[in-house]
């Protein structure tokens, strides 16, 4: 039972309101990504679960106690950090049993739980080094079994890649996941990398200027996007954007008269306007004068797939996936046509419209 | 060549600045191997078989008190740094962990203490100390020692716990440890280097003064060895060699802690902490 409820929670640095009204649910074993760009609150959100920042209101619950005003250590959380935060003074050993020894907790029983978190981590050989002899990430493992040792009810990780080299970063964000199937934990990981919050969560929470944008399944944030913020942020390269007015029951109109057909909601009127996003891979470069016109302007290839970067007329840039060589060449007329099946519309307000 | 030739410019500076600090000191420990007529009538000539003699040490050596004065200057500085280390670490912890009303202005007020002479306040302080009925204890000694040293001890403490990484104290507080554990297994190794600084900047002037000694503790065996020398030294008479001996000896303790203390002020410690 280590369930992680958040209910109407509230933080302000005097005037700036850093996190507004909060409502979470983290289930019992499952793995939630807070993900969005610096300076949503995704850290703050996790700190203040960990009990580091005070909150000015709301309440926070873990395995259905309130922990609002207990300090860190009686929250039963472990904290895993962007620095790794290792205490350089004390060998691998000494630093994942630190926390028990200030718990009163037996010798053997430190001994037997700092081996068995070395044993799952693969850090038996480096048990008697210090932190400044080590990798970073074998840093990274240490601060990971300082986590296990301690048996939390939930793991909070902040950025906890973010300081590896990319090869690397692949790698133990493997073996994270593989962790959470073995132990069995209740993770809450921020990130700001979508690949990490895409591959490791159950359940993404998607912020924005304090506020949670949407949550849900990775896939569903993908395919169904709540707001044009979650649009943009899931997704890479980002979808792009057109601006459109609806012309009929089922029809929009871009300004440079390309028409779609598209599943419109009956409320919706003509001379509505609207958004229209289609993402990269759903989108696909035709002749010219089929679907919308722009000119092309580079072709980045990464092997596989490429993106072709087309300029509109209107100024905007449009991203088209490719595979194999595209003839087109560099300044070259081109036509786009998209995949009607995997439109999305936005209202004025940004709010995704979803047929009814 | 030119950059050979400033180099060897730089090495000339430095080995004249310091031949011109070592000069008094070795001038003294010189000629307290030697006869008093020697030392009169060649101050500036090594020690060697003719003018050898041991004599200004034995007398120190055979004064019981200049034991006991010896082991009052250790008191006293040893006092002195334990003090100066624990509430300057102690506070420079808490002004730049905590934030709380007045925080900027106890700085500022601790900081002052840095430019104004203690001395300025010697009346006051031995009107304290005698109405506190501590004069001629070492006790005296080194409150008033570790009042003079703690502003500057807090400042440069204070600047170091800066430096320790915020995600340390924060993991060490989701270890579950107390504030206080967190300052002794956490906050006081990582400063090391800096507590051997302080300690370096409190001891060799608290070792050398004269003045509060005289002040404070000036009879009644409790006195420093600085102001223990001063026995030899009388108003028609001075016993050269024993002076000389005295402080020869004096230098010894000193030199010893410096190069425990200089030790610690080259290893860097937090590398490997974070990234």
């Amino acid at each position: 039972m280590s369930q992680v409820t958040i209910k109407n929670l509230q933080k302000s640095y005097g005037q700036v309101d850093v996190l507004k009204d909060i409502n979470l649910d983290v289930e019992d074993g499952s793995f939630v990504v807070l993900v969005g760009p610096s300076g949503c609150g995704k850290s703050t959100l996790l700190r203040s679960i960990a009990g580091l920042e005070p909150v000015d209101g709301g309440e926070i619950n873990i395995g259905g106690r309130r922990v609002n005003d207990l300090p860190p250590a009686k929250r039963e959380i472990a904290m895993v950090f962007q620095s790794y935060a290792l205490y350089p003074h004390m060998n691998v050993e000494k630093n994942m049993g630190f926390g028990l020894r200030f718990a009163d907790t037996p010798k053997e029983e430190i001994a037997q739980r700092v081996n068995e978190a070395a044993r799952i981590l693969k850090l038996e050989s480096l048990l008697k080094r210090r932190p400044r002899e080590l990798s970073g990430g074998q840093r990274q493992r240490v601060a990971i079994g300082r986590a296990i040792v301690r048996k939390p009810q939930v793991f909070l990780f902040d950025e906890p890649l973010s300081n590896l080299d990319a090869a690397l970063r692949v790698n133990t964000r493997v073996e994270i996941a593989k962790l959470h199937k073995l132990l069995n934990a209740t993770i809450i990981y921020v990130t700001h990398d979508q690949v990490e919050a895409m591959t490791l969560a159950d359940k993404i929470v998607v912020m924005n200027q304090g506020r949670i944008e949407q949550t849900g399944k990775p896939l569903d944030l993908y395919y169904k996007p709540a707001n044009k913020f979650v649009a943009n942020f899931i997704g890479s390269p980002a979808m792009n954007m057109l601006d459109v007015e609806v012309t009929g029951k089922s029809e929009v109109r871009t300004s440079d008269g390309a028409v779609f057909t598209v599943r419109l909601p009956k409320s919706i009127p003509n001379g509505e306007k609207l958004t229209l996003g289609a993402r990269p891979e759903h989108v696909s470069l035709a002749l010219p004068g089929k679907g919308i016109t722009g000119h092309l302007d580079l072709i980045e290839r990464l092997g596989e797939i490429g993106y072709a970067h087309i300029d509109l007329p209107q100024g905007q840039r449009f991203l088209v996936e490719v595979r194999g060589e595209p003839k087109a060449v560099k300044g070259q007329q081109v036509g786009v046509t998209l995949d009607a099946n995997n439109l999305h519309l936005f209202d004025s307000s940004g709010q995704a419209v979803t047929p009814i | 060549m030119q950059k050979r030739f400033s180099t060897f410019a730089v090495h000339a500076v430095l080995a004249g600045y310091t031949a011109l600090a070592l000069a008094p000191i070795i001038l003294v420990i010189m000629n307290s191997f030697k006869a008093k007529r020697a030392i009169f009538l060649s101050p500036l000539v090594p020690p060697n078989p003719v003018n050898f003699d041991l004599i200004g040490y034995h007398k120190v050596f055979a004064d019981g008190a200049i034991g006991t004065y010896y082991m009052n200057s250790l008191t006293v500085t040893v006092g002195t740094i334990f003090f100066t280390l624990l509430f300057g670490g102690m506070a420079g912890w808490a002004l730049s962990e905590y934030k709380f009303r007045g925080n900027t202005m106890l700085g500022l007020y601790l900081a002052i203490g840095i430019m104004v002479p203690i001395r300025l306040g010697s009346v006051a302080i031995i009107s304290l100390i005698s109405g506190l009925n501590m004069i001629n204890t070492l006790t005296a000694l080194i409150c008033v020692y570790v009042a003079q040293n703690l502003p500057l001890a807090v400042f440069i403490l204070g600047e170091f716990v800066n430096q320790i990484p915020k995600d340390l104290r924060e993991a060490a507080r989701c270890d579950g440890l107390s504030e206080y554990n967190i300052f002794f297994h956490i906050v006081l190794p990582l400063l090391r280097p800096a507590m051997a600084t302080v300690a370096v900047f409190t001891m060799i002037p608290v070792w050398n003064d004269l003045w509060f000694p005289l002040l404070l503790a000036p009879t009644g065996g409790k006195q420093t060895i600085t102001l223990g020398v001063q026995q030899f030294l009388g108003q028609y008479i001075t016993d050269w060699n024993a002076v000389l001996a005295a402080l020869s000896t004096a230098i010894v303790p000193v030199l010893l802690f410096y190069i425990l203390f200089s030790r610690q002020l080259i290893r860097g410690l937090t590398s490997g902490a974070v990234k």
